[in-house]
């Protein structure tokens, strides 16, 4: 799901640096994002879904089933969703289950970023790229004992792949809200006043409906820093790349988040070599750094890829007149001009920015945080008081909690859920995270840093353990031994605090971790569950059996630290397999 | 994996080859204190960057697990050093005080290149340390290790023919940015050892692209396997070290310039030390066909031709232990409690040289066995040191390739090494003077004539043929 949409501001915006006032912690641009919403998700003293009914939410559990039988109580529907992307299919699905009449305001395509320009067509672009590159590892195919005989590829057809893929989505969305009665109305919605919304064409919304409940979820659009020109053939964004007009021999991408990191696997599969460019001081700065260092010893080192860290791209020029592209790089600090890099083309994968304006707020006095539109632990729109208000959401993107489709969908059903009655809050610390690089990342809960900061703060003790690829047998099987997992868990409570892992499909595996975390399973329940063998899903077993609690009653005043020599050892072996390529 | 057969280990060779080298533009004058060199070669080693992996061209120090000051033995963890695969504890080789830390935590370095001084003992530190300041001046030290005064009276050694800059000193890091290169191209370029400022550019807009820096490094696009003559062995040099070469001749115009690969290096040094050994040579022609008739039995059952010459040296060997002996210090026989024959296998890019041990002992089977495992070991790089640097005794065969003579150079810490030639169909007379066609071969032995003289030779050569004419012993 998530990916290309997902992503929470990147590093290599220069005009994030403003906002580091919204995290004390977090000094670093391209960081706060991620660390103020898990911070503020941190802030909330149960990470568990907390069912308790709220006064207010019985009381309008009361009008809601009125409404849906009468009519919607006067109101027009129950539910008014704008923006038809993941997050406000995730919504209406679980209202029309919930009774609720709703509609869904869309001006563009059904299916968002995600399903037309994010994470739908760059699965197909790297289903690809997987593919290309196993089948160029002529080590790996010869271990395997297969033959194969100079694999190339027909762009146009790839990128039909994509675009075919993301057609068929958004039909598959389409017809699943019309199955259920969504009323899907075409136009740019805005909002007039309390509970009441205009749509229409923009600058003209002439019809007006009124809803019970608003939910905002109009998501995001490509962030662009200053001085970058755009011309979608040689400086593009995501939106362009994915349409894979050309194949370039030499692309840059600003940015080395998810959105880069993805593009960067595609491109040099299909042959491009790739040059990142990066503000802060290392790559992939949003991942543990344990995970980010595998990371770049396994998908950027070997690759034909390399990078500037520190810099911001001042100014790109398209490529005319007979120039290449030119990139202007600037030190971070010092702000002085450092180099100038001459390619083909440059992705701009800096992060999005949300997709607020021309929603009308202001008629309802909120006011945007750098376009974000506020939102408490429940969703509940926040004007410029800090004042809630009432029967206004907003999800997804557009509130910047955490820039994952599937977290858009989380936060709607979980807005669902208090207007039909029972309080919900969502916790975001179980929603996990994946880049679909070969092989993938994926994360969930809190970072070791992140881990360390809580426990420091909080006065407990937390163990981190990890286990290799190499010793699942399927994993070795599929030769594709190249990896890690690591759980941090407090030792006192056997709390699942993070995992993350590298490698083969990486994606898949993380959901055993983010559901424990969800329920509030803990390590020394979970290690007990059986999986099947011989499936990857081992490597989380041998992870949570893995795991040793702190002995009862036992009060140890130092940390245990990781197993060193044994991870010595690993990195040792890790070294040997790899070097043999 | 690597060359270096133990990727993790620290090699630490001598200092005072480097030293030797970088003084030697102003060595005319101080020739004469320059003897030094044999006192300081024990008790200051550096330690080098090891190669952590096949691909790595440079290391980052992690952290030093030892500090200026720490006495370290013999396989202690001394430095953490991170490649481009993987984090790594390094061993010393050598027990002693850690002097001097060259490249701090946090830097990197190139493989090869000089990390830290290791001294033997305490009086030692300090020039080491003096030592390490006239590395950091960029190998221009002032003047040559001073604890030599005893050797005052005699004559200087010759000094070497020339001396070349450490090989692996600190590349220049692609600093220019006037020719544009691509990522691989740079990746490349640093992996090849090319200078990247010096290769034209024939991409788009006049970059320089992967092509180019393959073209630069003399790679062919498809680089074709070519079984080249089997010459001389490599030995151990379990990293890459200074390599003492012949004078830097000026560079041809218009020729590309290839450097060494670890193991071309190693091949090398090896040779030039063997400058240093009174080496002669003796040849012996030996009818074959019954040795033939005896192959074709026993060749369905995997034995190989190479065995079958390696077993009859061995067994010969048993009976001249002089010329299964070396000399290792000018002074005397180092007699060899094992016969282990080393041969000499050509593989990608170089040639090593897998030893079959107890050669005497085992029989042609388990030989076979062996040699199989070895040959397989070596096609993968994959032969420990042990498995190609414990031969006694080596014989080379280009006999395959159709060459009837030819004459090998001995490698170090050998007394002697055998080529043999082609069997070839000869007309031969015998005592009687009656004509009759024999197949018949020529071998030539090498050997090291401070220890095997002559009539050894010839004397191991003709029990050496005499097992080859009568080859049922062969099989015993």
């Amino acid at each position: 799901m998530q990916s290309t949409a997902a992503v929470p501001m990147s590093a290599s915006v220069i005009t994030t640096g403003g906002s580091g006032a919204r995290s004390g912690a977090a000094r670093r641009p391209g960081r706060i994002r991620v660390c103020w919403l898990r911070g503020e998700a941190l802030a909330c003293p149960s990470l568990r879904i907390s069912q308790e009914p709220a006064r207010r939410a019985v009381a309008r559990a009361a009008a809601a089933s009125n409404g849906a039988v009468a009519g919607s109580g006067g109101f027009d529907y129950d539910l008014v969703i704008i923006g038809a992307g993941v997050g406000g299919h995730g919504a209406a699905l679980h209202a029309v289950e919930e009774g609720l009449k709703t509609a869904i305001i869309e001006g563009d395509v059904v299916g968002g970023t995600c399903v037309n320009r994010g994470c739908v067509p760059s699965k197909a672009l790297l289903a690809v790229s997987g593919r290309m590159r196993e089948l160029h590892d002529e080590h790996h195919m010869k271990s395997l004992g297969l033959q194969v005989s100079s694999p190339g590829y027909d762009r146009q057809a790839v990128a039909d792949h994509a675009n075919n893929l993301a057609s068929k989505i958004r039909s598959n969305l389409t017809n699943s809200m019309n199955a259920l009665g969504v009323d899907i109305l075409t136009g740019v919605g805005t909002i007039v006043g309390k509970q009441k919304v205009r749509y229409g064409k923009v600058g003209f919304p002439d019809k007006e409906i009124t809803a019970r409940n608003i939910i905002i979820a109009t998501g995001s659009v490509p962030f662009v820093p200053k001085g970058i020109e755009i011309d979608g053939k040689t400086v593009f964004t995501s939106d362009h790349a994915l349409k894979l007009e050309s194949v370039p021999d030499w692309i840059a991408i600003v940015g080395s988040g998810y959105i880069g990191l993805e593009f960067s696997d595609v491109y040099t599969a299909l042959g491009s070599e790739v040059t990142f460019v990066e503000a802060l001081d290392q790559l992939m700065p949003g991942f543990d750094p344990e995970i980010a260092k595998l990371a770049q010893r396994v998908l950027i080192n070997p690759r034909k890829i390399d990078y500037h860290t520190g810099v911001f791209a001042s100014k790109i020029t398209p490529a005319k007149d007979g120039k290449p592209v030119l990139i202007e790089l600037i030190d971070a600090k010092t702000k002085e001009h450092k180099e100038t890099l001459e390619v083909d083309a440059a992705l701009i994968a800096t992060g999005r920015a949300p997709f607020t304006k021309g929603l009308g707020l202001e008629n309802i006095n909120v006011v945007t945080q750098r376009g974000f539109v506020p939102v408490d632990e429940r969703m509940q729109v926040m004007d410029a008081d800090g004042n809630v208000v009432p029967d206004l959401y907003c999800i997804g993107d557009a509130n910047g909690k955490l820039m994952l489709a599937h977290a858009a969908s989380a936060q709607g059903i979980s807005v669902v859920e208090q207007i039909s009655g029972r309080d919900h809050v969502l916790n975001h610390l179980s929603i996990p995270a994946a880049c679909f690089t070969h092989p993938e990342i994926s994360m969930v809960g809190l970072t070791e840093p992140q881990a360390r900061e809580k426990a420091d703060k909080e006065g407990f003790e937390i163990n981190v353990v990890k286990t290799s690829f190499k010793a699942n047998t399927k994993a070795l099987a599929e030769n594709g031994a190249d990896g890690l997992a690591k759980l941090i868990y407090r030792r006192d409570t056997g709390e699942i605090l993070g995992v993350h892992i590298l490698g083969l499909h990486a994606a898949d595996l993380i959901h055993e971790a983010s559901n424990a975390i969800a329920l509030g399973t803990c390590v020394q329940d979970i290690k007990f569950a059986v999986h099947a063998h011989p499936t990857l899903s081992e490597v989380l077993d041998e992870l949570f059996k893995s795991a040793k609690l702190q002995p009862r009653g036992v009060q140890d005043s130092k940390p245990n630290q990781p197993p060193q020599p044994l991870l010595k050892v690993l990195s040792f072996i890790t070294s040997l397999f790899s070097s043999q390529k | 994996m690597a060359a270096s057969p133990a990727p993790f280990s620290l090699s630490a060779s001598t200092v005072a080859a480097r030293l030797r080298a970088a003084v030697a533009p102003a060595a005319a004058a101080r020739g004469r204190q320059r003897r030094g060199r044999m006192v300081v070669r024990a008790r200051i080693r550096e330690i080098f960057m090891p190669a952590l992996s096949s691909t790595m061209t440079e290391g980052k120090i992690v952290s030093w697990t030892a500090a200026e000051g720490d006495r370290v033995s013999k396989g202690d963890a001394v430095v953490v050093v991170e490649s481009d695969k993987a984090d790594m504890d390094v061993e010393t080789f050598h027990d002693g005080i850690v002097a001097a830390v060259l490249v701090p935590a946090g830097e990197s370095a190139p493989v090869g290149a000089p990390i830290a001084l290791l001294a033997e003992s305490e009086e030692e530190v300090s020039l080491a340390v003096a030592k390490a300041q006239e590395l950091a001046k960029g190998g221009q030290p002032q003047q040559a290790p001073p604890p030599s005064a005893d050797a005052a009276g005699t004559p200087p050694p010759p000094p070497p023919p020339a001396a070349e800059a450490p090989v692996a000193a600190p590349a220049p890091l692609a600093a220019g940015t006037k020719g544009i290169a691509t990522p691989q191209a740079k990746k490349l370029a640093k992996q090849h050892r090319v200078d990247i400022t010096k290769v034209t550019g024939t991409g788009p807009y006049g970059r320089i692209t992967p092509a180019d820096v393959e073209a630069a490094a003399g790679i062919q696009p498809k680089p074709k396997v070519s079984p080249a003559a089997a010459a001389p062995p490599p030995a151990s040099a379990p990293a890459v070290a200074a390599v003492p070469q012949a004078a830097v001749l000026p560079p041809v115009p218009g020729a590309t310039v290839v450097p060494f690969t670890t193991m071309q290096a190693a091949v090398s040094k090896n040779m030039m030390e063997s400058l240093a050994v009174p080496a002669f040579r003796v040849g012996y022609p030996i009818v074959t066909d019954k040795l033939d008739d005896l192959y074709e039995k026993v060749k369905p059952k995997g034995v190989t031709m190479t065995v079958l010459l390696a077993k009859a040296a061995a067994m010969a060997l048993a009976q001249h232990p002089v010329v299964n002996a070396s000399c290792r210090d000018g002074k005397s026989f180092t007699y060899n409690s094992n016969i282990n024959i080393a041969v000499a296998v050509a593989i990608d890019g170089g040639l090593i040289t897998p030893v079959l041990q107890d050669a005497d002992k085992l029989d042609i089977y388990l030989l076979s066995q062996n040699w199989k495992d070895l040959v397989k070991k070596a096609r993968a790089k994959q032969l420990q040191p042990n498995e190609y640097s414990s031969g006694t005794f080596t014989l080379s065969n280009l006999g395959m390739f159709g060459v009837d003579r030819f004459d090998a150079i001995l490698p170090p810490g050998q007394g002697a090494i055998m080529a043999v030639g082609a069997s070839k169909l000869t007309v031969v007379a015998d005592k009687d003077g009656f004509f009759s066609v024999k197949s018949k071969m020529l071998v030539n032995v090498t050997a090291d004539h401070r220890i095997v003289y002559g009539a050894d030779l010839a004397a191991f050569l003709q029990t050496f043929a005499k097992i080859i004419e009568d080859p049922e012993g062969l099989t015993l």
